[in-house]
């Protein structure tokens, strides 16, 4: 068995890329076999990646080196807790985001679906693939890979402005990427290792100067992607994509890629101590928290609904980061679960909104009124999402914003703890509005129940039973809060006993 | 197995001969002759490629029975393997796919492009394996002349562009041979190991140092290094594709090739860089083109000027693993040389074929080809890919060892170019790949703008749909796989080939 799953990384980024391959071969003449290629690869994906949770949390690393691709340095694939959290959250989500945008693509009508199912596969795969990525070098050949699938995604409609925020997408990504090889290279010419070593394997005799290219080099690459301002611009314009790349890639798989690259660069590259003493780590701080506050106020102005979503994303996309920042236990713990907790609380935002968007064609929050009659479940979920997303407890939210909020108390940083709870009113102040105007306000478009598809309407309803699992109780799905729990005792040393 | 290094030049100038002579006659029989001696030089090299790594050691011939230093030498080490390899097969690909496009470009000229590619293949291979310096001038001419007969055969323009790229062409030559001319008077010898040998003894003579000055130089031209590119863009944009495809991807990298050799096996370690700044002058020159190649390409309409500056500025990641000096830098530049051919060539490859298909050049009228020629297309993202520096594919990897070589030689300004051309040729790639890809009512708009003389592109060639025929599309498929493989598996040839090849640079 042990065996196999020294296998299971790369069979589950196979199995992705494999589907990538096969659903343009199928075309789009026989769809129902197309679609048949991505559920099978979703699903033996998702299965390949939760058989590893319980060794790994009991200390098992499974993985192989592939080949050598560079003196010393290995095509590397390591499952560790940080990499399986991530990859189980995003190999979960896209088998319910498949069958949605099933739904989603027929019901809008959409052209190109082959090319569209191929690509989101791709996604997949690389994301899994820096998910398992035991090196540096592995991190970021998935990494630029990822940037380059993700654009046929956002040109997705042909219109002139989707070429033009395609542009804007891949100067934004390229630079990144490029930032991120040139850092690669700057550490293995120092040091002459890249594998990521928890605790980190920089020290402090390498002088600032080369630390802090470094640091400015990484977090710039992982920065464009977490969406931390001034690099935030190209998030909400790439919502010009279908809805379920927006719910999937631009709320968990791509964005937390370059979030996770943040939890890779503070535990595994510079480890916490040296980046809280070199400054690094104030810096960082600084920019989430402007990042979490001006994001959550420009929320509130926009009427686009999805605009006002990826806002919401990048704000909250910055409670990571700054949960990282923090570098306190409990707040990196609060950090690592919040990434799992936004995404189930924002798909489900971003699948209502889709549904919301094939079935009625509404893209406006002020067009809302009365929905909620309608569209009774679909606009349920999102009042889930929302609360969710405000803090309030039993929803998963909560629980990931208690320990970033204890994590700052701990670290002597009330401060951010202020910042969380303020954010945390704002995100009241522009998604609780959406609910109440759908379901107080009355219009006479939306009178009598008419649900979208099931397609979309059931993997709603299952992600917000998620995000309510995961407030209710945290460890009861795929263990989440444990191998948070796990990056937390291999990063810092220090173990949690009892949890919730 | 020692007359192998004879056997890959001499077929080919065997088989450039006999195909001129019967091409005159029968044109198809012409073409297999030329091409056959291809296949035959490729298969040799492959064969001394694999002999040279499982032994480990060189294979030396003595041409004519003259014991060197006083007769011609042929060496087969490692470098030379790796390049005859890459140069052959890019020949066979080429020769394969040459043809059609040919019949379409420039028709009747046929009968002299077939033998004077097989020339310019044993021009090249020649300058890889010899191992006398005079040797290599005489193959550099070969294919010198040779490539101007193949562009030469271009559409009008062709024959003026050429006749500059022959002036500069033979100053480059001359400044190679005077260079060779000075060495041989204050040494005594010229052939390379002996030269190496005696060296050390002359290193402060001034004649040395004019010597090793004046065949740099020569060959920096004959490299198209900036600010000695100018010849190039014309030279590419007038040729006939198929002499394009051969030409760019190998001509100018086998001069960069003889550079390092004279760095590595001719010249003491430290020559170069220490004695002399001539590493350090080919480093910003490279940096300098590699800014300029990339900045100017940006504006360019025509497909083929935009390889061409592409090129000029891709040439000096060469030039820039040169000037690195150090054992992983030099790598990079050396595997560069193989990637840089491999996407080159199959981007010239990829114009042909829209040529033969559409007969478009510029670049604006492209739009909508991934509807109409969509393997075609696919290959072009690959190479588009491959010229980006995208994982997996090959320029990732060299970009990555040029990078760990400047941060080690602290050269951190040649790091930085190194990372912002990434940037620059994806802006120029990628809005190709958008205009290919856009669908057919964006067409219009910019067939509109861009004022293809009154006639839109459709109608000259009757919108015709579908991709090229087999003997067009098959090299490109070839050379689109390679790019992949030889990013995925690049460490295997640097391991095999380029760290024995480096090896003089660590022993210093």
């Amino acid at each position: 068995m042990d065996g196999f799953l020294d296998l299971a990384p790369l069979l589950a980024i196979l199995a992705s890329a494999i589907a990538a391959v096969a659903v343009p071969l199928t075309g789009e003449k026989r769809r129902n076999l197309r679609e048949t290629w991505t559920v099978l690869a979703a699903v033996v994906k998702f299965s390949l990646i939760a058989m590893m949770i319980p060794g790994v949390l009991a200390g098992e690393r499974y993985g192989m080196d592939l080949l050598e691709i560079a003196p010393g340095i290995g095509l590397s694939l390591r499952v560790d807790p940080a990499g399986l959290l991530f990859a189980t959250s995003a190999s979960f989500l896209w088998i319910l985001t498949s069958f949605y945008a099933f739904g989603y693509m027929r019901g809008a009508n959409e052209a190109k679906q082959s090319r569209f199912f191929s690509m989101l596969a791709a996604c997949l795969s690389a994301t899994i693939g820096l998910c398992f990525s035991g090196n540096i070098l592995t991190f970021v050949i998935f990494y630029e890979i990822l940037s380059v699938a993700t654009y046929p995604l956002v040109i997705h409609s042909g219109s002139k402005k989707a070429y033009e925020i395609g542009r804007q997408y891949l100067i934004y990504a390229l630079t990144a990427g490029i930032a991120l090889v040139a850092g690669l290279a700057a550490i293995y010419a120092v040091t002459g290792t890249l594998d990521f070593q928890p605790g980190g394997f920089l020290d402090a005799e390498m002088g600032m100067p080369f630390l802090w290219t470094v640091f400015l080099l990484f977090a710039l690459g992982f920065g464009v992607k977490a969406g931390v301002m001034p690099l935030q611009s190209w998030l909400p314009n790439a919502m010009i994509a279908p809805t379920p790349v927006s719910a999937l890639l631009h709320a968990v798989a791509v964005v937390k890629a370059g979030v996770f690259g943040f939890v890779r660069l503070v535990g595994y590259i510079f480890g916490p101590e040296l980046f809280g003493a070199m400054g690094a780590a104030t810096f960082l701080a600084i920019l989430a928290a402007i990042t979490i506050l001006v994001a959550s106020l420009i929320a509130i102005t926009k009427d686009d609904l999805k605009a006002r979503l990826a806002y919401s994303t990048v704000g909250h996309l910055s409670y990571i980061v700054l949960g990282i920042a923090i570098l306190a236990p409990q707040a990196m713990l609060g950090a690592a679960f919040h990434m799992i907790t936004h995404a189930a609380m924002k798909i489900t935002l971003f699948f209502c909104a889709g549904a919301i968007y094939v079935h009625t064609g509404k893209k406006k929050v002020s067009q809302l009124d009365g929905i909620g009659r309608q569209m009774p479940l679909t606009m349920a979920a999102f009042g889930v999402g929302a609360v969710g997303l405000a803090g309030v407890p039993l929803v998963g939210g909560f629980v990931s914003k208690w320990y970033l909020g204890v994590g700052a108390l701990d670290a002597g940083l009330s401060i951010y703890l202020w910042v969380f709870l303020l954010s945390g009113l704002l995100n009241a102040a522009y998604l609780v509005p959406i609910v109440t105007r759908a379901f107080l306000r009355s219009s006479p478009d939306h009178t009598r129940f008419n649900e979208a598809s099931p397609l979309m309407v059931v993997p709603i309803t299952i992600t917000m039973l998620f995000a309510l699992l995961l407030g209710i109780h945290p460890d009861g799905v795929f263990r989440f809060f444990s191998l948070a729990e796990a990056i937390v005792a291999s990063v810092t040393g220090v173990t949690f006993t009892g949890g919730i | 197995m020692s007359q192998l290094p004879a056997l890959i030049p001499t077929t080919l100038i065997l088989a450039g001969l006999l195909s001129l002579l019967v091409g005159l006659r029968s044109l198809r029989a012409g073409h297999l002759i030329a091409l056959t001696g291809t296949v035959v030089s490729f298969l040799v090299s492959v064969i001394g490629l694999l002999e040279v790594t499982s032994s480990g050691q060189p294979i030396r011939y003595a041409l004519g029975g003259w014991i060197p230093p006083i007769g011609i030498e042929f060496v087969l080490d490692h470098l030379a393997a790796y390049m005859t390899t890459l140069v052959t097969g890019i020949g066979v690909l080429v020769l394969i796919y040459a043809p059609r496009s040919i019949r379409h470009e420039s028709p009747g000229k046929a009968a002299l492009t077939y033998p004077s590619m097989a020339l310019l293949v044993a021009g090249l291979a020649g300058m890889s394996i010899t191992g006398d310096l005079f040797n290599l001038y005489v193959f550099l001419e070969i294919a010198a002349l040779a490539a101007y007969a193949l562009l030469a055969t271009g559409r009008r323009g062709g024959a003026f562009a050429t006749l500059r790229y022959l002036l500069i062409g033979a100053v480059g030559g001359g400044f190679y041979l005077l260079g060779v001319g000075f060495i041989y008077f204050s040494v005594g010898s010229i052939n390379m190991a002996d030269v190496a040998a005696r060296l050390p003894e002359l290193l402060e003579s001034r004649s040395v140092i004019s010597g090793a000055v004046l065949m740099v130089l020569g060959l920096a031209l004959k490299m198209g290094l900036f600010p000695l590119h100018f010849w190039m863009p014309d030279v590419y944009t007038n040729a006939p594709s198929s002499s394009a495809a051969l030409i760019a991807p190998i001509m100018t990298k086998v001069s960069a090739y003889a550079i390092v050799r004279l760095m590595l096996d001719v010249f003491p370690p430290g020559f170069f860089t220490e004695a002399l700044p001539i590493a350090a002058t080919i480093g910003w020159m490279s940096a300098a083109g590699i800014l300029f190649g990339s900045i100017i390409a940006i504006g360019q309409q025509d497909y083929r000027r935009m390889l061409a500056y592409s090129s000029v500025g891709q040439i000096a990641y060469v030039g820039l693993g040169i000037a690195l000096a150090n054992p992983i830098g030099l790598i990079g530049g050396l595997l560069h040389i193989v990637n840089h051919a491999l996407m080159k060539g199959l981007l010239f490859l990829i114009g042909g074929a829209i040529q033969w298909r559409t007969g478009l050049v510029r670049i604006p009228d492209m739009v909508g080809l991934g509807k109409k020629m969509p393997w075609t297309m696919y290959a072009f993202v690959i190479a588009v890919l491959a010229m980006v520096g995208i994982p997996p594919t090959a320029g990732f990897f060299s970009k990555v060892y040029l990078m760990i070589g400047a941060v080690q030689a602290d050269a951190w300004v040649w790091f930085a170019v190194i990372v912002l051309s990434s940037l620059l040729s994806a802006i120029y790639f990628f809005r190709m790949v958008e205009f290919v890809f856009r669908d057919v009512e964006g067409a219009e708009e910019s067939a509109d703008d861009s004022a293809t003389g009154g006639v839109s592109a459709e109608e000259l060639r009757g919108a015709v749909a579908g991709e090229v025929p087999p003997s067009m599309f098959i090299p490109i498929a070839i050379l689109s796989a390679a790019v992949i493989l030889v990013g995925v598996f690049n460490f295997l040839i640097v391991r095999a080939l380029l760290e024995p090849a480096v090896a003089p640079l660590l022993g210093g």
